[in-house]
């Protein structure tokens, strides 16, 4: 009876202690970071080491391999074309040669925030995909765009959304969605710098890049 | 067995009850401090000049005072900056001295920052922000880079240089070291960036595009957007990229990962029955949650605060909103015009990207309880997607 009546005291205790803290969460406290010499004559602690005058500007990042395509390095020196004109290298994409040029009139608009292929865009969607279907040793790259009414990383999304969309409707066509990679510049490549209905129109938009085998 | 003395038991019932009640009373503090306004401090600054006045006047009213004239001051805070910073705070009624400090070492403007910070630790009991650094990015012609300056602006140094779009910078927590994503290999990749050695590591680069890194409060996992699977979702993933784990899986575009301070939680952007929502899902895979923003539409670019209690968010109706939300949902309040907001670390203060009618881009910071507002005091161009180191 007696141990009873002290059990009861102690979940009364703990009770009134777990009531009394109130459940606080531990706070974190605020990340260090190195900070320009500051101390104070007062506390004479010093406060860290000093924020070096720059940042190392990035490393080399590896570049061989992977699924991504790789940027001529400019060293590369300029082959000279038959009209003696100095041509750059052409750009590449998983290992496949770029030619933003085949497909440069067959853009595809999309309305605001949105992925879907409208009909009235289908003849472009179309041209592609019978390319392609002639031509089974190219591939394909599909950019998304969007125009600046979203949120940064909001349009980084949506534009893979739309190329996702594209590539699911040449799919659809006959298009194996093995041969077709996407890629996403969000708002960061307007077709047109405005900020006007008119130039949002124009930058929600997917465009085709034909890859050839090198 | 015998049961509970009955008022025993009545006594802790009444226990828990009140232990209820003050659950709410934290929500309510909380709401009053969201929703109504509360006033700035009044402080009276003199004698002091040139960079240091401007310095101190700056962050204190980011920190939420109001500078006005002694008369007007509710504290008043007297010092000089001949050859080092000094200052003397005292109560303007009491005249009891609050703090008097000197500083030494630095610069003018390190001593200015490290004051203001001593005035509003003593002001308010927190730690001040003066201090404290922010990531972004810079528009550079066509392309964009990762740049890390202090809160204000100031001392920015390039952390990229590869002409190429760079986007998203999202910090290491504790760490000088940042996630972001680069278009170095001519797609959207995800790379870490140790700022001390400069040393850089490709963290995802796998087909489609690999988006919107945020790093784990524990610093040991890292939260992306990747469309490898056919649609952009939600994936978690150790620091340098192995063990991924996908946390989604749906035909919508997630976009724009936080994590919840205690690391149990990822909130995100995403669509639910055609409407844009932000939503939560647990950290160890599980089910999607809708975080409720009632009042506002098109929720995007969530952040939670270091505290925990708030996200931060853009609502995108029209124009851009800066709107906040109790971190368990419900009504939103919508705070200044702005978009992509990121919180400081001390849960109170929010750095974001304000966009001109001619689309140029400004960081701008906002004082949450004050809603005083103050674009940063040196102005990089083409600046946004902050992130506040914490």
């Amino acid at each position: 009876m007696k141990s009873a009546f002290f059990l009861n005291l102690l979940t009364l205790g703990l009770l009134v202690a777990f009531a009394a803290t109130g459940c606080k969460k531990p706070q974190k406290g605020v990340t260090p970071i190195p900070a320009a010499k500051g101390g104070t004559v007062a506390s004479a602690q010093p406060r860290g080491p000093a924020t070096p005058p720059s940042v190392p500007p990035g490393g080399a990042l590896p570049g061989g391999g992977g699924t991504a395509g790789t940027e001529t390095p400019r060293e590369t020196p300029l082959k000279t074309g038959p009209e003696g004109i100095e041509q750059a290298p052409p750009e590449t994409f998983d290992g496949m040669v770029m030619d933003p040029a085949t497909f440069k009139d067959q853009v595809v608009y999309f309305e605001f925030d949105s992925s879907v292929v409208r009909t009235s865009q289908y003849p472009q969607a179309n041209a592609v995909a019978d390319h392609l279907k002639q031509n089974s040793a190219q591939k394909l790259l599909i950019d998304g765009h969007c125009d600046e009414r979203g949120t940064e990383e909001y349009n980084r999304s949506l534009g893979e959304r739309r190329a996702l969309a594209l590539r699911e409707y040449l799919a659809r066509q006959g298009v194996l969605p093995e041969r077709v990679k996407t890629r996403s510049w969000g708002e960061d490549r307007p077709a047109d710098p405005g900020h006007d209905e008119e130039a949002w129109a124009r930058n929600r938009r997917g465009e085709f890049i034909l890859l050839l085998p090198q | 067995m015998k049961s509970l003395n009955p008022s025993i038991l009545l006594l802790i019932l009444g226990l828990l009850a009140s232990d209820a009640r003050a659950a709410s009373e934290e929500e309510l503090a909380l709401e009053r401090w969201v929703r109504g306004r509360v006033k700035p401090i009044p402080i009276s600054l003199s004698g002091y000049s040139g960079e240091v006045a401007t310095v101190l006047r700056f962050d204190l009213e980011v920190a939420g005072c109001a500078i006005v004239s002694e008369d007007q001051a509710q504290f008043l805070l007297k010092g000089t900056n001949n050859g080092q910073v000094e200052g003397r705070l005292s109560d303007a009624i009491s005249k009891a001295t609050r703090l008097a400090k000197a500083y030494s070492g630095g610069t003018p403007r390190s001593q200015a920052h490290a004051l203001a910070d001593d005035v509003i630790q003593e002001l308010t009991g927190k730690p001040g922000i003066a201090r404290t650094k922010i990531a972004c990015r810079v528009a550079r012609g066509p392309n964009f880079e990762i740049y890390v300056s202090d809160y204000d602006g100031h001392g920015a140094v390039a952390v990229t240089q590869d002409n190429t779009v760079a986007a998203a910078p999202a910090w290491v927590p504790g760490r000088r070291a940042l996630f972001y994503t680069t278009y170095k290999f001519g797609n959207a990749d995800i790379v870490s960036h140790d700022l001390g050695s400069g040393a850089r590591q490709v963290v995802a680069r796998h087909t489609g595009s690999n988006m919107s890194p945020a790093v784990s409060p524990d610093g040991r996992r890292v939260a992306m957007i990747l469309s490898k699977g056919g649609s952009p979702d939600l994936y978690v993933g150790n620091l340098d990229g192995t063990g991924l784990q996908q946390l989604t899986r749906t035909p919508e575009d997630e976009s724009s990962p936080c994590w919840s301070p205690d690391g149990r939680w990822i909130a995100f952007a995403t669509k639910m029955n055609g409407r844009r929502v932000l939503a939560k899902i647990p950290t160890e895979g599980g089910q999607v949650q809708r975080i409720a923003t009632s009042g506002v539409a098109n929720p995007t670019e969530p952040d939670w605060s270091p505290d925990g209690r708030l996200i931060a968010f853009t609502a995108q109706m029209g124009n851009f909103e800066i709107c906040v939300v109790p971190a368990s949902g419900g009504e939103a309040q919508l705070l200044v015009g702005g978009q992509d907001p990121s919180w400081a670390p001390n849960s109170r203060t929010l750095i974001f990207t304000k966009r001109g009618r001619a689309g140029q881009r400004t960081l701008s910071l906002l004082d949450v309880p004050t809603r005083q507002n103050k674009d940063v005091a040196h102005n990089l161009g083409g600046c946004s997607q902050p992130s506040w180191a914490r």
